[in-house]
């Protein structure tokens, strides 16, 4: 199983834009991927209702989790795109 | 009345007349009752699954075609209608026994709940969440979605209550006029209609019977509307709205009463392409500019380039003419998904307008940087103003930080009844006051404006609204500070005679509304309007109130309401 820790960059936190954008880059992945605070329940990173819920804050850290096969490079694009202020875009 | 059947009167909010067929807006329909479970929960998910896909669909077809922000909000709706967690939350309402628009409305319902409680832009998203389980809900029972239909000739939309959003994306030329069943004189649904000079009617019991296709006469003066109207009143009726076009025609220029005295004539706007409307008309400038389309339905505080940029663009099509700005009036209801400070149980009362800039004055300061700025680059004359002020101490408070900021010009809205009360104390601190009359209103009745069934209480005619107005200008006189109107009240002919009475030096309106105030000003002296204030105010009720004065307007006034 991959694994990736990443700080939200977007000011906004993980709501609005930013969060369409994270799920939409998710879902095109095919792969089944969580996000989650450190050491709490994970929710389905391609359920925009599931990512909104998790009101994940600017500056916040979240753990990024998948299985399969391309799960590395899935996980490190949307840690990319965590790392940006995609609102500003 | 010309037709022999009895017509259904509701109130007229926007001027004019108008003959048309109906549209009817769709409700949405609910779950029915005793809805059978299904017999298998799977094949019946499979099947909802399918009908939520092709609402994303249709909500990814519309996205095509939207402006940005549509877009963006459209293709968030569209997944929100894919979502899997929402998919899953379905099944298991159908595995508990439930029919399919029963589970779809409850596992929409979950969210919901979660989403309300999150408060802020959370609960902005309800409405998205709602128009996928309304859309869903229709399709599983073979009806077509809900909300305006598309229609290719001018007609009547008639509607429940219409959404902001739906009245602003209203194609004028084919609206020939707009009759609602709730809505209030203040309700959005009014003053976009009365902005894009459609005539409108609200609180017409029985509108949503009225059968698509019929043809109505609607009279936003009067708030008549007669079915299947005969040639000879829809003659009369068109007959009025050219006697008042024919009036209106021969009256231009500042305001003014019979005998001279000034009385400013001002556009409401709310952005750059009302600016660039209401400039084009015969207004002496604008006298109230609302900000808040700046900072709602965004996720981040506006920039001050951004800002500078939009001002400048309001600025600059009034040339020398005065344009008032009223800084960000947002907080509670109009909550800000960059500066929400939570829920509040009485959001009219809570932290908003000046309460939130002085919790959030970051916000305030950028803003008057931009409007200094914008000032500079063009050669309006520019004057702020802060809403919702209540003491002298807040006045003084607003007032330092606009000079602070080179602005030469500050004034406070008067629409809490302590500082119409106290105005001499409040007007001392700055250079002007505008009185919001629909504010004022809600607070002196304590009837909320967005209750369409206290529209009576809001009348603005209730002597005790007028006496808190006389009040408030009787301490603007004591401080020396010209005092004007910026509610709907001043787009009343008859009212506006009354508010020049009370010693009101400015109007502002619906430019729509600007052509019939004038004319009425032109054909009474500052006498007569005296007498009128002195007549309303001794009156008992709002109705004796509009009659005294009716009854001694100038005739030629009287023809044309």
């Amino acid at each position: 199983m991959a694994q990736r820790t990443v700080t939200i960059a977007s000011s906004v936190g993980l709501h609005a834009r930013p969060a369409s954008l994270f799920v939409q880059a998710a879902g095109e992945s095919g792969l089944d991927i969580e996000i989650g605070r450190p050491g709490e329940d994970a929710v389905d990173a391609t359920s925009i209702l599931g990512v909104m819920a998790l009101g994940a804050k600017h500056g916040e850290e979240v753990v990024l989790t998948a299985e399969g096969e391309g799960a590395d490079e899935a996980l490190d694009a949307l840690v990319e795109l965590l790392s940006r202020d995609l609102d500003a875009e | 009345m010309s037709n022999s059947t009895e017509n259904p009167r509701g109130i007229g909010v926007s001027p004019g007349a108008a003959v048309g067929p109906v549209v009817q807006v769709r409700a949405h329909v609910r779950p029915p009752e005793n809805e059978p479970a299904p017999a298998d929960p799977v094949a019946e998910h499979a099947r909802i699954k399918e009908v939520f896909e092709s609402v994303a669909r249709t909500l990814e077809e519309r996205a095509a075609g939207a402006d940005e922000t549509a877009q963006q909000i459209l293709t968030a709706t569209a997944l929100i209608a894919r979502d899997k967690g929402l998919a899953k939350g379905v099944l298991k309402e159908l595995n508990a026994g439930k029919g399919p628009t029963r589970a779809v409305t409850d596992a929409v319902g979950t969210y919901a709940a979660q989403f309300e409680a999150l408060g802020g832009y959370f609960a902005e998203r309800v409405t998205d969440l709602k128009d996928v389980r309304n859309r869903v809900v229709a399709r599983l029972l073979g009806q077509e979605d809900p909300g305006v239909p598309e229609f290719h000739v001018p007609s009547v939309i008639v509607a429940h209550d219409l959404a902001p959003a739906e009245t602003a994306t209203l194609n004028p030329t084919l609206v020939r006029a707009i009759i609602t069943e709730a809505g209030g004189r203040t309700s959005h649904t009014a003053i976009l209609a009365a902005q894009m000079g459609i005539p409108a009617v609200v609180q017409l019991v029985g509108a949503r019977d009225i059968p698509v296709g019929t043809i109505v006469a609607v009279d936003g003066d009067s708030g008549e509307v007669t079915l299947n109207p005969s040639a000879a009143y829809q003659e009369e009726l068109i007959g009025k709205r050219e006697r008042r076009r024919a009036a209106l025609a021969g009256s231009s220029g500042p305001g003014r009463t019979a005998d001279g005295y000034p009385v400013k004539l001002l556009a409401n706007i709310g952005g750059v392409e009302d600016a660039q409307s209401a400039a084009a008309q015969d207004v002496e400038g604008v006298g109230l500019f609302r900000t808040e389309f700046v900072f709602l339905s965004r996720d981040t505080a506006p920039t001050l380039e951004e800002q500078t940029d939009i001002y400048t663009k309001v600025f600059q099509p009034f040339g020398s003419r005065r344009v008032v700005v009223r800084t960000l009036d947002a907080g509670a209801d109009k909550p800000l998904a960059f500066a929400d400070l939570g829920p509040e149980e009485n959001p009219a009362l809570g932290k908003r307008g000046l309460r939130l800039q002085a919790l959030r004055p970051e916000l305030l300061d950028t803003q008057l940087e931009a409007l200094s700025k914008a000032a500079k680059a063009t050669s309006a004359e520019v004057k702020v103003m802060a809403p919702m002020v209540a003491t002298a101490e807040e006045a003084a408070w607003f007032a330092r930080r606009v000079r602070e900021n080179g602005l030469p010009s500050v004034g406070v809205m008067i629409e809490v009844p302590g500082a119409a009360m106290a105005s001499r104390h409040v007007l001392a601190e700055v250079d002007f006051g505008s009185l919001g009359t629909n504010d004022l209103a809600q607070y002196t009745m304590a009837a909320d404006r967005m209750e369409g069934a206290l529209s009576d209480l809001l009348d603005p005619w209730q002597p005790a609204v007028l006496a808190v107005i006389g009040a408030a200008c009787e301490g603007a006189k004591i401080a020396g500070k010209p005092i004007g109107v910026c509610g709907e009240a001043g787009g009343d002919p008859l009212l506006a005679l009354v508010l020049a009475g009370l010693g009101v030096s400015s109007l502002s309106m619906a430019p729509s509304k600007v052509g019939i105030v004038r004319y009425a000003l032109g054909l009474h002296s500052m006498a007569v309007c005296h007498g009128m204030a002195t007549a309303a105010l001794d009156s008992r009720t709002a109705t004796d109130a509009r009659d005294a004065v009716l009854a001694m307007a100038h005739e030629d006034l009287a023809a044309l309401l």
